[in-house]
């Protein structure tokens, strides 16, 4: 007599890396057990009418744990990425102190064993991100580190980057780029154009951007090490991505939801929950952001979930922390902005991420018998409004407050446990 | 009109209304005692978060010839330098029963962001890189007193446009009053984008100057050199200074401005600021009356002004 099944999502329509199908998946140990019809077991989840996919996996979250647990923590960090039907995070290292030595890595790890999702910490390139000196990254990597990224600000110097890339190289792991050249962007607050000159903020101009990207690409060329690129916001450097992967170089890129669906004239009442880096870009920006990621050009939709204190961002403009609340609209939006079939949308925020992350043994599927259970169930017909009073982070700067999205996640369930039924975390 | 927050919030026929009404307060400040009480029970908050002594004096004058009561906030000797939030700070203030704000920060947007946290009325007395708009209608009131009206006049504003709340006001005000206006600088003290500005663009002062009927100079700063805008102050005032010898190719009677404070030997020589055409002393005069206009016209309404 088979053993009972702890669980089975029902009804619904399985969409992974192997394409999509009708069916019932059933759960046991924290693994997928059977892929079937009319399957039982003593918990179920409804699914009709919703897609079944892998969990979501985020390249790009700020917990803010250690140092800035009033805007967030891992806890409630994790909480929005269970509700926006992420299983996995990459956990930037921009913390305080910035997550560059094994010492803190425990702590993250420490921190996310309760957590509602699985948590990733990347590494930080540089001590305390300074740009001047190389992290233990091998100390890290031996805890399982895999992307290491100063994000927040890019590697400025370009002898550090070879050697960062080249000795990154020798432990199989990847860099992450935050590219924004310092000099081009200093003292900027949005991006450089009609509305920073009408406004009066001081604007990076999008070349801050581009050079770094172009910079990277022709190190990736010399050192032959791969390199991951962060939220991508500019024509130019997603026209400089698609020329060197068509060259054959190691390079992979995200872009985030903001990227694709708002523009820099968000800033026009001055409203600092518009201030972002990479800043929020002209139409023109937009659109070849769609384009390229429609075009295949774009391994993955990241979030750069970026919360802060509701009084910080009710500081002038140029005072205000950038960065904006994302890990609970990133799938909404994605499947309604892009025009993409799904199994497209979740490609892009699953198993690509999954692969960059390191981290595909555990999420993004394919959904397949002896597999961790890491799945999300979406209905992707189902509408609701972005209250911002009702989100799980701590922090309130999302930029769609009062925006009606379609596609919201019914459950998420982790390693065979459901975090997220109906909507509502569970922890 | 609830706010003056930007010179688009006016529109040519708001600009004319105060021009019309400051007429009326001009000859108010005429009389042996210049006052009157139309804003009699209002409460005018002057809130400087960045020190300008002559503005926040022209409007705190303004408003108590208007009969208002006014307070003054010092950003410096305040609860800002305590580390409390901006909009504690307003909220605050408000709680103590403001009629309007009268906001200067250092920060663009401010005035923006003061008008969504008070019931009350703001005008911007000028908020970082963005707008001043009382600069400009003491500007545009200036100009229409000495050459009549605007209509086919040209106007140069000359200077560190990029950096200018001044000429984004003025170029606002003087295009909707029917003026051509041009901006004459280095590329690199132009805004990065013109888009949509009207405005035509010079980099070459001497060119332009004989067909003026008005030419604006902005103040330009020191620092500006340290951040490779152009290579020295000397190297701007002999390419962009209106010196005496510029000063005479321009048309008789044409008129010289500048809103203050002066670099004299830098964007103006000595002897052009004291010449008979630089009307940079009336300017300073008008913006008593041009303030008590627009205070009037925010605060007042209904108020009979012969009272």
């Amino acid at each position: 007599m088979p053993r009972e099944n702890e669980l089975v999502i029902r009804g619904g329509t399985v969409v992974d890396a192997t394409g999509s199908r009708r069916a019932d998946v059933a759960i046991r140990n924290g693994a997928v057990a059977e892929i079937g019809e009319s399957l039982d077991a003593r918990n179920v989840l409804d699914a009709s009418g919703c897609i079944v996919a892998p969990g979501l996996v985020d390249l790009h979250t700020h917990l803010r744990q250690p140092g800035r647990e009033e805007a967030e923590t891992v806890e409630t960090g994790s909480r929005a990425a269970a509700l926006g039907g992420f299983t996995a995070v990459v956990a930037m290292p921009n913390t305080e102190p910035a997550i560059d030595s094994a010492a803190v890595v425990r702590e993250v790890k420490e921190l996310a064993r309760t957590a509602l999702c699985d948590v990733f910490p990347a590494g930080a390139i540089t001590v305390g991100r300074e740009g001047t000196t190389l992290s233990p990254m091998a100390e890290m990597a031996e805890l399982g580190v895999r992307l290491f990224t100063d994000d927040g600000a890019g590697v400025q110097d370009s002898r550090l980057m070879r050697r960062a890339l080249e000795y990154a190289r020798g432990l199989g792991v990847t860099l992450a780029q935050h590219c924004e050249d310092a000099a081009l962007a200093r003292g900027a607050h949005m991006h450089e154009g009609a509305w920073s000159s009408r406004l009066g903020i001081p604007g990076m101009p999008s070349e801050a951007e581009t050079v770094m990207v172009q910079r990277d690409i022709e190190l990736v060329r010399l050192t032959g090490a791969p390199i991951h690129f962060l939220h991508l916001s500019t024509a130019g450097s997603l026209k400089a991505v698609a020329a060197a992967k068509a060259d054959g170089l190691p390079v992979t890129a995200e872009v985030a939801p903001h990227h694709f669906t708002l523009t820099d004239a968000c800033c026009a009442g001055y409203d600092a929950t518009f201030k972002v880096n990479p800043p929020l870009r002209t139409d023109a920006d937009v659109a070849a952001v769609i384009d390229a990621v429609r075009a295949g050009e774009v391994d993955a939709i990241a979030t750069d979930h970026a919360p802060h204190a509701p009084e910080t961002k009710d500081a002038p403009f140029d005072q205000a922390p950038p960065g904006m609340l994302g890990l609970e609209t990133a799938l909404a939006l994605s499947l309604e902005v892009l025009g993409l079939p799904t199994d497209r949308v979740f490609a892009l925020l699953s198993w690509q991420p999954a692969v960059i992350a390191g981290v595909a043994h555990e999420h993004g599927g394919p959904i397949a018998k002896g597999r961790p259970a890491n799945l999300c169930v979406v209905d992707p017909s189902a509408g609701w409004v972005v209250d911002p009073r009702h989100l799980a982070s701590r922090s309130r700067n999302t930029p769609y407050a009062g925006r009606s999205l379609t596609g919201l996640v019914r459950h998420t369930v982790l390693r065979g446990e459901p975090v997220v039924i109906d909507g509502e975390a569970q922890r | 009109m609830k706010h003056l927050l930007q010179i688009a919030d006016l529109g040519a026929d708001g600009i004319d209304e105060v021009l019309r009404v400051a007429d009326t307060f001009a000859e108010v400040n005429r009389r042996a005692i210049p006052k009157v009480q139309a804003l009699r029970g209002k409460t005018v908050v002057s809130l400087f978060f960045e020190d300008s002594t002559r503005t926040r004096l022209s409007f705190e004058t303004a408003a108590r010839r208007l009969g208002a009561d006014v307070l003054t906030f010092a950003a410096g000797s305040s609860s800002v330098k305590k580390g409390e939030s901006l909009r504690d700070t307003v909220q605050t203030i408000d709680a103590l029963g403001a009629d309007a704000f009268v906001v200067r920060h250092a920060s663009s947007g401010v005035p923006h962001q003061v008008s969504t946290w008070t019931e009350g009325s703001v005008v911007n007395a000028g908020d970082g890189w963005h707008e001043h708009p009382t600069q400009a209608l003491l500007d545009a009131y200036t100009i229409r007193e000495r050459l009549g009206g605007f209509a086919g006049r040209r106007i140069a504003i000359v200077g560190d446009i990029r950096h200018s709340r001044v000429a984004r006001s003025n170029v606002a005000a003087f295009s909707a009053l029917g003026a051509e206006v041009t901006l004459v600088a280095p590329p690199t003290l132009m805004p990065p984008s013109t888009e949509g500005w009207p405005a035509e663009l010079s980099h070459n002062l001497e060119a332009v100057l004989p067909k003026m009927d008005v030419v604006y100079l902005l103040r330009v700063q020191r620092e500006r050199a340290t951040e490779a805008l152009f290579p020295s102050l000397r190297e701007y005032t002999a390419h962009f200074g209106l010196t005496a010898a510029r000063a005479a190719m321009l048309p008789a009677g044409a008129l010289i401005m500048h809103p203050g404070p002066m670099n004299r030997g830098v964007e103006i020589a000595a002897d052009v600021a004291d010449a008979e055409n630089a009307v940079i002393t009336q300017q300073v005069a008008n913006g008593l009356s041009v303030r008590m206009a627009v205070l009037y016209l925010l605060l007042g309404s209904g108020v009979d002004l012969a009272a």
